[in-house]
């Protein structure tokens, strides 16, 4: 029996076990199916994390160690090369390494922060063949970074999500050519400080609205064809084009791994594929949270640990049998809003409201009501996909109120 | 000098070669490519059919149907998994009903056991998730589903337990004539021997000419599929077809035996055997028919498509014969040649016995193979133990399907040996799940190097020209 067992040892991992940990829960292990603890932030060696967090600029490793020398220090139980197999509703967690076996723990609570994996070539249905040298953006991340390893020479990169820009970057670094990043959307999924660091300070072409529609070569990639979208996205057989290349990098989404959380009952969320969950980061099942990219993913590790701190807090209290729930407002998006983080409020309290919108729009309000009042407004000169937003919502604002409707205008 | 010679290492090549490795003789397996299974064998159906289809009187109806009837206990011995989940051919409309009976009644005489006509609410009710405008259809209780490329791996295996030899990456380039049987040669090695068994798939033909044996042509069949995710495997339990027409079976929804669900396959007819590329009219056509067939498809789950090209002979018929002496031709395999592949096997044992050839039963011959899945199958005692006396079964490489570092070690090990990716892939499952091997790969190259002693640019996807690193980062102290 433990009092918090965590489910991974990534920035959202550490950051929920040491904020736990700092409310006075001590028996707490983490279980990392890694040979380190860190997570993605291992092979993430570019900087610009930490800038919300600690005011200055860490690389992915550096932002980690931060958190795993306080873990350390803390002399919180860490078990590294440990998979987790199983999570039961009440909260037992089946799990195997090399030294331990297959060994069960019971929990008091349980933290999910097992983060997400890359959506692969299959999901998109590119035709053509199936020769080497096509990669996630990730996996070839991790060659590169990790391995000191080159997954090609000549490079095509599908997707402009983050790890799609920074790969652009970090192949060309290492002397590959990058020979255009094409985005299926009309505008980019990245942050734009990563369009502008990554592709125009290094004259890559990034092509919205196109995508690839087949792959040529029988055993090493020789090619790809690209094609315009219309607005349907779909391809537009007058704009197909060939492009050379040894290697296909797809950077075409992440979906959060929520199969351990299904296991469980948790009621998963079909917008982000992450559980839905109230402003404590619980999910539906009592006693289970979640945060990290396994809940949603986050565009900054900042978030992440933030709300990781949150889910840390709340299971501390879930464990003291403090954690008070005196309401319940779900709340509501407009499809312009795709989707906001948490769903559904319990208690009287702030809480700070994050969510994603589904276009670019410029000069907005996002409007939060209670159905028939308007309870706040805040304008935005600008939203985009790739940026999370947030509002904070006061106490007072959730007194009497039964359901939340977030919109966005555009003015 | 070897006694026989089987050209082609896919499931034919395979059982031919298991079931040869029972006598006295010596064996060699023959492969142009870097792995056995890599031809039809990879990308197929995985079903074990009834015996319904093929013409009454045909070698496809007796051996399809002697060969389901064996499938079962051939994939016991060889820790294959195998599933007879029954399968369904439904129907929409009169034609459809006609088709249905034609089916029924041609099965009767092929001597398939436990056909049925099912009434749309018996239908129904065994497959609930089908379309309500299917009616009826024909239920074939003897219809599995099987894992090919498992089933021609462990064959190969069991034969070379049993004393076989596999030379891959051989590609047949001449056969000549000599006193005592054949000499074959791919420009770089040479090997003789007393007897040829032709299973070379595709390119049965080209092989069967190079024997001066040109009486028939293998053209290829294009057959495009979709995989889609676990979460989906229970979506049907039985192997739905649609009414067959003259390019084949129809598409079919079936669930796999490792608990996928599979769309598929398209058939378009081909010139280029070495074309396996998807394309998009086929994969949209899939989804579509799977439209047709069930009430809803799940979406946004597939995780890969793949083509196969099926081996369709000029004949109509399998084509398993001896043009000339010590020279047996088993060509034009198409389905439902995966159904009755150890009929196939036992079949061309009984032709070679008649061709004079002595074949005494070997002393020690060992039936079985250990199943690729026994950690997997195991209990979490048997588990326990087999961690303890090897920790790299505790430790999990493939987060998806959950395949061990114990595991991919055995595939790299045991007969025939995994030396490539895609080996790895077909052997243990790993790198064939939800994220198609994005979290997996690199540490499987590192095992891969390791275990074969050679750098990781060596590795490749499967032989040849695929290497999947291209090289060395700047900063790398190894450069």
């Amino acid at each position: 029996m433990k009092d918090l067992v965590i489910i991974g040892g990534g920035p959202a991992g550490m950051s929920a076990a040491l904020s736990a940990f700092d409310c006075g829960i001590k028996d707490i292990l983490i279980l990392e199916r890694d040979s380190h603890l860190g997570g993605v932030l291992q092979q993430c060696i570019h900087n610009g994390f930490g800038l919300q967090k600690f005011g200055e600029e860490l690389t992915g490793p550096e932002y980690a160690f931060r958190y795993e020398e306080k873990i350390i220090k803390s002399g919180i139980e860490v078990k590294l090369n440990t998979m987790v197999l199983d999570i039961t509703e009440d909260k037992t967690v089946t799990a195997t390494n090399p030294h331990d076996g297959i060994f069960q723990i019971k929990a008091k609570a349980v933290i999910l922060a097992m983060g997400c994996r890359e959506r692969p070539r299959g999901a998109l249905n590119i035709a053509g063949s199936r020769p080497a040298g096509i990669f996630t953006a990730g996996t070839a991340q991790k060659l590169v970074n990790t391995k000191g390893l080159l997954p090609g020479k000549s490079v095509v990169i599908l997707g402009s999500g983050d790890i799609g820009l920074i790969m652009a970057k970090r192949l060309t670094l290492e002397g590959a050519k990058v020979k255009g990043v094409f985005e299926l959307m009309p505008y980019s999924g990245g942050l734009a400080r990563n369009i502008q660091q990554c592709l125009n300070d290094f004259n890559i072409p990034l092509r919205l609205s196109h995508t690839v529609v087949e792959v040529h070569g029988k055993e090493r990639v020789e090619g790809i064809t690209v094609a315009e979208v219309d607005e349907k996205r779909v391809p537009i057989e007058s704009t197909k084009e060939f492009i050379p290349c040894d290697t296909l990098l797809l950077s075409v989404g992440l979906i959060p791994e929520n199969e351990l959380s299904k296991s469980a009952n948790v009621k998963i969320s079909p917008v982000t594929n992450g559980a839905l969950v109230d402003q404590n980061r619980q999910t539906s099942v009592s006693g289970i949270f979640a945060c990290g990219n396994v809940l949603h993913v986050h565009d900054l590790v900042d978030f992440v640990s933030d709300e990781a701190e949150i889910a840390g807090k709340s299971a501390a209290k879930y464990i003291n049998n403090d954690l008070s729930d005196s309401t319940e407002i779900n709340i509501f998006t407009d499809g312009k809003i795709r989707y906001t983080v948490p769903q559904r409020i319990t208690d009287l309290t702030d809480v700070k409201v994050y969510f994603r919108v589904n276009n670019i729009y410029k000069n907005v309000n996002i409007k939060v009501t209670d159905g028939i009042n308007t309870l706040l407004t805040k304008k935005r000169p600008k939203v985009s996909p790739g940026e999370m937003e947030s509002v904070t919502l006061k106490n007072d604002h959730l007194k009497n109120v039964k359901e939340l409707h977030f919109s966005l205008e555009v003015v | 000098m070897y006694d026989v010679v089987i050209i082609g290492a896919g499931v034919i090549g395979g059982m031919i070669a298991r079931a040869l490795s029972r006598y006295d003789l010596k064996i060699c397996v023959l492969e142009k490519e870097n792995d056995v299974a890599m031809g039809s064998t990879k990308a197929n159906s995985a079903i074990i059919h009834a015996g319904f289809d093929a013409p009454v009187g045909s070698l496809k109806a007796k051996l399809n149907v002697q060969g389901s009837q064996m499938m079962e206990s051939v994939c016991k011995e060889l820790g294959v998994k195998y599933i007879r989940n029954g399968s369904l051919v439904v129907g929409f409309n009169d034609t459809d009903l006609k088709t249905i009976l034609d089916l029924y009644n041609r099965g009767k005489k092929n001597g398939v056991n436990g056909l049925k006509i099912l009434n749309s609410e018996e239908l129904h009710e065994l497959e609930p998730a089908l379309s309500r405008s299917a009616h009826f259809a024909l239920y074939a209780p003897t219809g599995a589903i099987v894992c090919p490329y498992g089933l021609a791996v462990a064959a190969i295996g069991n034969a070379m337990d049993n004393g076989a030899e596999l030379k891959c990456n051989y590609n047949v380039k001449s056969i000549t004539k000599t006193d005592l049987g054949f000499e074959v040669s791919s420009y770089t090695e040479k090997v003789s021997t007393k007897y040829i068994i032709n299973c070379a798939g595709l390119f049965a033909d080209e092989v069967s000419a190079l024997a001066n044996d040109s009486s028939f042509t293998i053209r290829p069949r294009k057959g495009e599929y979709i995989l889609l995710d676990k979460e989906c495997g229970k979506t049907v339990t039985h192997t739905i077809f649609g009414p067959p027409s003259s390019m084949g079976k129809g598409i079919l929804v079936s669930p796999t035996v490792d608990g996928n669900l599979l769309l598929g396959p398209t058939s378009v007819d081909f010139n280029e055997k070495d074309n396996k590329d998807t394309t998009q009219v086929g994969l949209s056509s899939i989804q579509s028919k799977a439209c047709e067939y069930l009430a809803t498809v799940p979406t946004g789950k597939n995780i890969t498509s793949f083509c196969g090209l099926r081996a369709v002979g000029s004949t109509g018929d399998f084509i398993i014969e001896s043009p000339q002496k010590g020279f047996i031709n088993v060509a034009g395999i198409e389905s439902p040649g995966l159904s009755a592949s150890p009929a196939i096997a036992e079949y061309v044992v009984d032709m070679l016995k008649d061709s004079g050839i002595v074949m005494h039963k070997k002393k020690k011959y060992i039936s079985t193979r250990p199943s690729a899945t026994r950690f997997r199958d195991a209990s979490l005692e048997e588990k326990n133990k087999m961690i303890s006396d090897n920790p790299a079964y505790g430790k999990i490489v493939c987060r998806c399907e959950k395949i061990t570092e114990g595991e991919i070690l055995d595939a790299l090990r045991t007969n025939p040996k995994a030396t490539d990716l895609d080996g790895i892939k077909r052997r243990t499952r790993a790198q064939m799940g939800r994220c198609q091997g994005g979290f997996c790969t690199p540490y499987i190259i590192e095992l891969i190097a390791r275990e074969n002693g050679i750098s990781f640019e060596s590795v490749t996807k499967f032989g040849a020209n695929s290497a999947v690193i291209t090289g060395k980062t700047k900063g790398n102290p190894n450069l």
